[in-house]
């Protein structure tokens, strides 16, 4: 017997709903803008130049190695977005099906600073080593970098600002190395396809994995170059003799597999995927064949308000993402600002929880209980995030909200089923991170448009800022200047405003990326496929309960 | 009584006699060489019994092999079909003197008409007109008025025929008529006789049983002829008047009276322009496009030939027979037209008559079948019977139009071309009507129809990749969150290379673009229907919506084959490997097999020049010589064939060293 049918009550001709829609519609095309700049990489002159060498573009790489007609998830596609870096971040990196075998593909954008490895591009590099390593997906990488951005200060910078500033260190990186051969100690197969340099700690790339196909005429594989040779040994030695292709398949050993150009060495890519005749861990679909929703996806982009303030109800998401619109709905009268229950996406079964205003002590508790129950059945969680935080206030001080908050905290931290996250609006403060936030080992975490990510609301922010500076004022006997201080808060609440944005956060790769809200049923299936790859299996027990 | 039939024949005629036969209660008893063992003409007789041998000598010509299965099967009469030993006065003698029943003309007969001189001669007696002859060595010295045919005495079929036109090119074509006659017939006799230009191709079915009737059903033309063969059929003849048609009837009726005529048989005559008609012989055996007659006159005259072998008399007499509308027929040929109508051999992957409209199709393959080099390499005789000749071609050509025949090159769009031609329709059908009017010999689709086409097949390879997936099968096809490149598909039509680039977008929208068209496709869905036929094929029906219009190709991929057929016709396409392979594999300068053959003689010698149009080889194949020319000015740098070699399409016979400035 299926679950009901989620009802309706969205009027796709109320202004409500065309407001909405024409707002997440501008937001779409500002995302699909910046998509377009990212796949150009390091511009059209670069792209261009690349090609006139005989090169394919990283994502035509990516297309050939693909099953062709199979969907494909790029993760973080806006990496870099406002920061000094291109869009991309000088990387791609996505789920894909090769031989009917899902992989996490990752490829340098050689057109971005010919592939060299920055602060976005490292982020992402270990976000796909995490994403193989958790879901126990094969692990491609096409290599063509190059090497660390050395470049140091430009000009006009303030050198001692920049160290100060700079918090990240070159000692950090040698984690990508200990990750691509732990994937290996794990049993999850690593692949390197070296189409052009690949040196210095570089080298260790295609050094440590598991199968290594370099391109005749392109690999360059080394430790040191010419230059560094010359330097340290006075030897005069050129980059074939030290580093090419047919060198490491025929001398150092180092190539497994030699390929004459880019596309036989793509095609080998596939023959090592199909030889690998991997399965999945996890149970997979329960029906492989899934009826759409009932209701039509396209409607999503009318439900967000532009004011996350407004109340929305989730169950109008989950009915256009979910098999036919069923859904089981788990304690509906009970801590109604939190929706739980069951569903199923492509097929996948799965527990859903989704914010239905702010959360209290009864729905706090009703999603620990959840997350254990589904712990018990080993179903996976997914968060629809649309939440200010956890209730404050006196009464629910003394109500134990930060005793049940933290029961819900602790079931989804020691909860061992994959949580896939979408944040649909709000996601401030605990509400972050009691929803499936990035911080609590989610699998995926995907924004839509109108999500806005911070420590809280922008005008509750500038608000608790400017108490705190009248009490500052005070103390120090200080008179305030009212003009001074409106200024200075509508200042905090618009520096607030741009730094909770979606788009800012999905630039600094701490999500897996902004989505059209009418993929979300398709990106969830994916990421939930993913997931299958691994074992799916509860918790057997959980943290000590604060009751 | 004829209770029990063998049929000692293949393909489209065993059935053709297997149904009249059941429809007379008649059990009926199929032969098989071993390459037919899966022909649907064993599956649909009573019993089948199978003939050791792969070729006609050692199977449907080995009399003795035939007589053992009809003994053994116990049937009490033989029905030969036409071809194979349909005219061997032996193999009747032979069935006769077993007990059986031979289901048509006494051998006498057969002897007397099988030899095409002395059939000229009888004929001359009983006063039918007869074109004039020459011996073919030339002793009748300089009186031979040329253009005349060569023609083998114990012909048929075209076989060992050859037009001439210059005392100069004689020997070299009586040599080769020979050569094959020879190895059609065991009879290397041949003779010539004056080539009648612009003439039509006329004959009369005539009907003779033991109660002293002699009647003819009137006429069926069969001037569209390719290589000396018959491929269109009709009745009645657009150039007979009713009293045209009375003499020549008249004239077929005398003919067979003449020569004491039993059976079924046709007289053939050659009909010029101003009307004088000439015989030309009699066919002691059913003939192929005996159905148009059936059709016009609505007689069986399978039926006719197995009664009269039974001793009854012709069910019909002449006051109540007359010809109803007009009937066309086709014959359906696995051939390439584009290469000189040379036989083409396969599996035929898909083959499905359309529905609609209503046509007869006697066919002798199904999908499935292989179409090999050991027999003839007719696929059916379709036929259509419509109140008016305008009618009943214009039927044809849709019926064929719509028809499904994939994975063997046939002549399928040929025949439609001269179904539709002006020239067809305005009844202007003379014998040398394909090289006068030169009917294309393919559909030739417009770019657009063309790209239509091919983003059908596109459709179909999406829809199979999704069905075939082992993981994210229902998600959408070629979904994408980020801006990637299109898919990209290369497709081989004929001799151009279509780059396919397409974008799935919401709502099953997908954007193509093939060169310089582009659509955006919606609605598109492909229902994969079955498998179609050996191997891992799959049909699919495909529809989509571009620009306006509703789209519906049938479509079938085999391997990296696929077609897609829609109103602009069928078209083949060759899905290019996405990772090509090194390529060369035939040398530059490679002359292929036309086509599987033997090789009969090789003309030169390693290391020498040859000139364009020189003689390098000559292939044999389905009985018909086939020269293999130098197309440039070179040198022979390889010889890979000898002679008695047997070589499959595409073989590489010969390597040809171009000479300098000379073009390869």
């Amino acid at each position: 017997m299926p679950a009901p049918v989620l009802p309706t009550s969205i009027d796709t001709r109320s202004p409500d709903f065309l407001a909405r829609r024409d707002a997440m519609q501008g937001l779409l095309e500002q995302m699909d803008a910046l998509m377009r700049q990212a796949a150009l990489g390091g511009g059209p002159a670069a792209q261009e130049r690349h090609r006139s060498r005989g090169k394919l573009p990283v994502r035509e790489r990516i297309s050939l190695l693909l099953d062709p007609d199979s969907p494909f998830l790029e993760i973080s596609p806006l990496a870099g977005y406002y920061t000094d870096y291109a869009v991309g971040g000088g990387m791609v990196c996505g789920i894909g099906v090769v031989e009917g075998t899902e992989c996490v593909i990752l490829g340098n954008d050689p057109t971005d600073l010919g592939g060299a490895m920055t602060g976005v591009s490292i982020r992402k590099l270990m976000r796909a080593l995490e994403l193989a390593r958790q879901n126990r997906l094969p692990y491609v990488q096409f290599v063509e970098s190059a090497g660390g951005d050395l470049r140091g200060i430009g000009a006009g910078d303030d050198p001692e600002a920049v160290m100060r500033r700079n918090l990240t260190h070159f000692a950090e990186s040698g984690r990508m190395f200990h990750d691509i051969t732990e994937l290996s100690a794990l049993g999850i197969p690593t692949v390197s396809v070296v189409f052009g340099s690949s040196t210095a700690g570089g080298a260790y790339q295609p050094g440590l994995s598991d199968y290594n196909i370099f391109v005749k005429g392109g690999a360059k594989v080394f430790l040191g170059g010419p230059p560094l040779v010359k330097v340290a040994t006075g030897e005069d030695a050129g980059d074939e003799e030290l580093g090419g292709a047919e060198m490491h398949a025929s001398v150092s050993g180092l190539a497994d597999y030699l390929a004459e150009d880019e596309r036989h060495a793509i095609r080998m890519a596939r023959d090592v995927i199909g030889h690998l005749g991997w399965r999945k861990a996890g149970p997979g679909p329960s029906d492989a064949d899934p009826d759409p929703p009932r209701w039509d996806p396209e409607e999503l982009l009318g439900i967000m308000p532009a004011d996350l303030r407004s109340p929305v109800d989730a169950r109008e998401v989950i009915a256009r993402v979910v098999d036919g619109s069923r859904f089981e709905e788990f304690k509906p009268r009970y801590g109604s600002t939190l929706v739980t229950g069951w569903a199923r996406v492509h097929g996948f079964q799965v527990g859903v929880l989704a914010n239905n205003g702010v959360l209290f002590s009864d729905s706090a508790q009703k999603a620990a209980q959840f997350i254990q129950l589904c712990n018990q059945t080993s179903t996976p969680l997914v968060f629809l995030q649309h939440i200010t935080g956890y209730m404050v206030g006196r009464d629910y001080e003394r109500g134990g909200i930060v005793k049940h908050g933290s029961q819900m905290i602790n079931a989804l931290s020691n909860s061992t089923v994959p949580h896939i996250t979408v944040i649909l609006g709000a996601s401030y403060g605990a509400g972050n991170y009691g929803m499936g936030g990035r911080a609590f080992d989610t699998r995926f975490v995907f924004l839509w448009p109108t999500a806005k990510i911070a420590i809280m609301g922008p005008k509750q922010m500038a608000g608790v800022m400017s108490i705190v500076r009248r009490e500052q004022a005070a103390r120090r006997g200080r008179p305030v200047d009212e003009d001074t201080e409106a200024a200075l808060t509508a200042a905090v609440e618009e520096f607030a405003e741009a730094q909770s944005l979606g788009l800012y956060a999905t630039g600094r790769v701490v999500d897996d990326g902004m989505i059209d809200p009418r993929d979300t049923r398709t990106v969830l299936a994916m990421a939930l496929s993913a997931c299958h790859s691994a074992p799916v299996q509860g918790a057997a027990g959980f943290g000590v309960f604060r009751l | 009584m004829i209770r029990t039939l063998l049929v000692a024949n293949r393909g489209e005629i065993a059935r053709r006699v297997f149904r009249t036969a059941a429809l007379m209660g008649i059990r009926t008893v199929a032969v098989y060489s071993e390459g037919d063992r899966h022909m649907p003409h064993v599956a649909e007789a009573d019993r089948a019994v199978a003939l050791p041998g792969r070729d006609a000598a050692a199977t449907y010509l080995d009399i003795e092999a035939l007589l053992a299965a009809a003994v053994e099967s116990g049937v009490d009469a033989v029905h030969p079909g036409y071809g194979f030993l349909s005219e061997n006065a032996g193999f009747a003698r032979a069935v006769i003197a077993a007990g059986l029943t031979w289901v048509g003309p006494p051998p006498e007969v057969i002897d007397a008409m099988g030899d095409k001189l002395a059939a000229k001669r009888l004929m001359e007696a009983a006063g039918v007109p007869v074109l004039p002859t020459w011996d073919p060595d030339g002793s009748a010295g300089d009186t031979i008025d040329f253009p005349v045919l060569v023609k083998a005495t114990a012909g048929g079929g075209g076989k060992g025929m050859r037009v001439v036109s210059a005392r100069d090119e004689l020997p070299e074509a009586v040599a080769a008529a020979r050569r094959e006659s020879r190895a059609a017939f065991g009879d290397d006799r041949v003779f010539l006789e004056r080539l009648v230009t612009s003439a039509r191709h006329v004959e009369i079915q005539v009907l003779a049983d033991d109660h002293g009737h002699t009647i003819h059903c009137f006429e069926r033309e069969c001037s569209i002829q390719r290589r000396h063969q018959k491929i269109i059929e009709e009745a009645p003849s657009p150039a007979l008047a009713p009293d045209l048609r009375e003499r020549m009837g008249s004239a077929a009726v005398a003919a067979a009276r003449a020569v004491g005529y039993r059976s079924a048989g046709t007289v053939e005559f050659v009909l010029e322009p101003d009307g004088h008609f000439w015989f030309l012989e009699v066919n002691t055996r059913l003939q192929v496009e005996h159905p148009v007659t059936e059709a016009v006159t609505g007689l069986d005259l399978v039926r006719e030939q197995l009664r009269i072998a039974d001793g009854e008399p012709i069910s019909v007499s002449p006051p109540d027979l007359a010809m109803v509308g007009h009937a066309i027929e086709v014959r359906l040929y696995a051939e390439d037209p584009a290469n000189g109508f040379l036989p083409a051999t396969g599996t035929l992957v898909d083959f499905r008559p359309a529905p609609a409209p209503a046509v007869r199709w006697d066919s002798g393959v199904e999908t499935g079948s292989q179409v090999g080099v050991e027999f003839d390499p007719m696929l059916a005789k379709v036929i259509s019977h419509a109140p008016t000749r305008a009618e009943a071609a214009g039927r044809l050509a849709l019926a064929l139009e719509r028809s499904c025949i994939r994975g063997v090159r046939t002549n399928r769009d040929f025949l439609v071309n001269v179904l539709r031609s002006p020239e067809f329709l305005a009844g202007d059908t003379t014998t040398d009507f394909i090289g006068r009017v030169g009917p294309a010999l393919d559909r030739s689709p417009s770019a657009g129809d063309r790209s239509l086409a091919a983003t059908a097949a596109c459709l179909a390879l999406r829809h199979l990749s999704r069905l075939s997936t082992p993981v994210l099968r229902s998600l959408p096809a070629g979904w994408r969150n980020s801006v990637m490149p299109a898919e990209r598909v290369e497709l081989r039509s004929g001799e151009s290379d279509l780059v396919v680039e397409y974008r799935s977008g919401r709502d099953g929208e997908v954007e193509f673009a093939i060169g310089d068209w582009s659509a955006v496709v919606t609605g598109a869905a492909a229902v994969a229907t079955r498998a179609a036929g050996a191997g891992n094929g799959n049909r699919l029906d495909v529809f989509f919506e571009a620009e306006g219009q509703a789209h519906r190709f049938d479509v079938v991929v085999h391997g990296s084959r696929v077609y897609a057929q829609g109103p602009a016709g069928d078209l083949a396409f060759e899905v290019l490997p996405r990772f090509p392979a090194p390529a060369g594999a035939v040398p530059e300068g490679g002359l292929v097999a036309p086509m599987p053959g033997r090789v009969l003689t090789v003309d030169v010698e390693s290391g020498q020049a040859v000139e364009t149009g020189r003689l390098l080889m000559v292939i044999e194949a389905m009985k018909m010589e086939h020269r293999v020319t130098a197309p440039y000015d070179g040198r022979v740098a390889e010889i890979r064939a000898g002679a008695g070699d047997q070589v499959s399409g595409g073989d590489l016979l010969v390597v040809l060293e171009a000479a300098e400035g000379s073009a390869s």
